[in-house]
């Protein structure tokens, strides 16, 4: 047994996701608790990848890997967690997506990624999507979060009006709105009453853990 | 008002050989049409599938033949002008010069009367290209920074108006994105130019749009692009494809990603409007591996800055690449090591336009003294560029008979008629050591200083009233639809 929790470790480590697929459902077959090969396996891995993110051994896509791996572990434990009435603990609910007019993914997918892997649950709309969406689906899942992503000058502005319509639909300070990208800055932030700032996914991980103490 | 730029470069660096540029293209080929681009724009994929390619609807992609791109890019111009409103202004696109511009689309400006950042207004806009207007090294204007008090749908147009008013120079925007707007620019820069057919003769404003690395498209990009090239404005479209994130981690590989955009999109303008001006544009980078964001500088960006000129001259096409722009927060250690090196590659393989004078922070900062000192580098380019050349004049022989053993060439003739050929510095600190240690200043506060002075006393009226209310009126227009 301590073989497949090693292995466990190792796929995420490695960051291969049809390893860690493979071996949660090996556990499955071979009955081990799946929140066993959760705490014993897959965690101790995404532990020591973010130890090795910290001291500046590993890198960004060493951790985008490893949470493409623990998502696909994840995603075959999960039912079996359901049914034995063990849910998974939940760091915190998230509705993510890039502000309306604007279509550009790649940090906000990024965002997505890594929160996944911190144990966030992440409901990622897409690009170009409208204020009242990210209300909507906050208010479906019962978020805890909202980030907002823009890339353009043009269309940060409508990083505003999803923290109006979040205010209007009474659903703050309880949820707390995130902004990113790159012309966003800190006093912007400030200026649209926005719950936080990060200027990269790994400091948009802080501030969501952050967010959540804060509640 | 005269223009520095770079006439007939001496200097030269392999970074490609003609083997590598023709596997890069072989590659790019391969990927647009096995694995297509994505154009989500009506308008483009007609075009695109009026002209043999492959059209998902559903997805957006296009698979374009590759020799139907060849045909396609065959068709472009391979030498232009970019026009100034003088004619004086005129920067030549023949492969023989190096333009230096502003850069964009940064969101804060650094006040240099007080040190303090604040958020870019149409006022900034307006400083900036006063700025610019003053400096010979600049050749032609980007907007550096957002009017972001101005709104959404109009502001790029005010920003053209805003350099329009104070410069004759060229200028290049990255920020006209929409079909409407680009109708508006062209009807705005056809009042200033004559009218219709006078644009297209002497273009006095050309049009880039980015990319979205990997392979794919702005719709509006598009649009704007496709719009700009019907009437005859010179067309770019830049790639920003970044190492490990938006392209491959190997520099090859990103150099093919990011010109598998580039030539579908210009290919695009061929199809639709054969013999377009269109042009090359680049600004590579390398993630940064701790935080994903984009880098703007370090040796990657540097090796892309000679790497792209190559296949722009393969594909015989003009180039605007990204130079400059450090990543550095403010003037300093690391502004100075990147500027120096992105401009000197690019400069080295003949790049027709240079970007990114006066930013920080990877473009979003922008800052005068920044612009200052990067004028000076451009400088040391311009010398640096005219090489060494060896005639009867310059090896000087008679100069030297007369000095002799152990004399100096002080006094002689020839030094007097030769001496103003060598580069002088305004920034660059030579003084003896005392007269620092007492006064502790240097090129950040010098520039400061040139920076306050021009600001205060550079405020040239380029625009005729009736020429304000003109383009004023169009730019109203569109804000009241």
């Amino acid at each position: 047994m301590e073989d497949l929790f090693d292995a466990m470790r190792n796929s995420i480590v490695e960051g291969e996701p049809e390893e860690a697929e493979r071996l949660a459902r090996e556990a499955l077959t071979r009955g081990v608790d799946p929140m066993e090969a959760m705490s014993r396996g897959f965690l101790p891995g995404v532990n020591q990848v973010g130890e090795g993110f910290g001291c500046g051994d590993l890198f960004l896509p060493d951790l985008v890997r490893a949470g493409a791996a623990m998502k696909a572990a994840v995603r075959v434990l999960e039912p079996e967690m359901t049914r034995r009435g063990t849910a998974r603990e939940v760091s915190g609910r998230v509705v993510l997506g890039t502000i309306k007019g604007d279509i550009h993914e790649i940090g906000k997918t990024l965002v997505g990624t890594l929160l996944t892997a911190n144990g966030f649950e992440v409901y990622d709309l897409g690009v170009d999507v409208a204020p009242e969406l990210f209300i909507q689906k906050a208010q479906e899942v019962g978020a805890d979060l909202i980030g907002v992503s823009a890339l353009l000058t043009t269309t940060m502005a409508g990083q505003r009006l999803v923290v109006e319509a979040a205010d209007k639909a009474g659903l703050r300070p309880k949820v707390g709105v995130m902004v990113g990208g790159a012309p966003v800055t800190k006093e912007w932030a400030a200026e649209i009453g926005a719950d936080g700032f990060s200027e990269d996914a790994a400091g948009a991980v802080a501030l969501a853990k952050r967010l959540m103490d804060r509640a | 008002m005269s223009i520095q730029s770079i006439s007939h470069p001496k200097l030269r660096l392999e970074v490609l050989s003609a083997e590598d540029v023709r596997r890069i293209h072989t590659a790019t080929l391969d990927l647009i049409e096995t694995v297509g681009v994505k154009m989500p724009s009506a308008r483009a994929q007609e075009i695109v599938a009026s002209h043999g390619g492959k059209v998902d609807v559903a997805s957006g992609i296009v698979r374009i033949p590759g020799a139907v791109v060849e045909q396609a890019l065959a068709k472009a111009p391979h030498g232009y002008t970019l026009a100034g409103r003088d004619p004086a202004l005129d920067l030549p696109m023949d492969g023989q010069h190096c333009h230096l511009g502003t850069d964009g689309c940064g969101v804060e400006v650094i006040d240099p009367a007080t040190g303090s950042r604040h958020r870019s207004t149409l006022a900034d806009v307006r400083d900036a290209a006063r700025v610019a207007d003053s400096l010979d090294a600049i050749a032609f204007h980007w907007t550096p920074i957002s009017a972001q008090d101005r709104p959404p749908e109009s502001r790029s147009l005010h920003e053209l108006l805003a350099i329009w008013s104070v410069s004759h120079k060229h200028v290049q925007t990255e920020s006209i994105v929409t079909d409407r707007e680009a109708r508006v620019a062209v009807e705005m820069a056809a009042a200033l130019a004559g009218g219709r057919e006078a644009l297209r003769r002497r273009p006095i404003l050309s049009i880039m749009q980015c990319t979205l690395p990997p392979l794919a498209q702005d719709g509006g990009s598009l649009d704007a692009g496709l719009v700009a090239a019907e009437a005859g404005l010179p067309v770019g479209y830049m790639t920003m494809t970044s190492c490990a994130s938006t392209g491959p981690a190997t520099l090859a590989g990103t150099l093919t990603v990011g010109n598998a955009e580039v030539v579908s999109a210009l290919a695009l303008m061929q199809m639709a409007f054969p013999g377009a001006p269109v042009f090359y544009a680049a600004a590579q980078t390398a993630m940064d591996l701790r935080s994903g964001a984009y880098t703007g500088g370090g040796p990657e960006d540097f090796l892309f800055g000679a790497a792209t000129n190559v296949l722009a001259d393969f594909y015989n096409v003009p180039l605007s690449m990204g130079a400059f722009a450090t990543g550095a927060k403010e003037p300093g250690w690391q502004s100075a090591v990147e500027n120096a090196l992105s401009s000197f590659m690019a400069v080295s393989t003949w790049s027709d336009m240079l970007l990114g004078a006066g930013m920080l922070h990877g473009s979003r900062i922008l800052s005068y003294e920044m612009m200052l000192l990067d004028a000076e580098i451009w400088s040391i380019l311009c010398a640096m560029s005219r090489g060494i050349t060896v005639d009867d004049e310059t090896l000087a022989l008679e100069a030297i008979r007369e000095v002799g053993p152990g004399g100096n060439f002080l006094a002689h003739r020839h030094t007097k008629k030769h001496m103003r050929e060598l580069w002088r510095p305004t920034y660059f600190d030579r003084r003896p050591f005392s007269e620092w240690e007492t006064k502790r200043d240097g090129a950040v506060s010098w520039a400061n200083a040139k920076a306050r002075e021009i600001l205060a006393t550079h405020n040239p009226e380029r625009l005729a009233p009736a020429e304000r209310e003109e383009l004023g009126r169009m730019i109203a227009a569109v804000e009241r639809s």
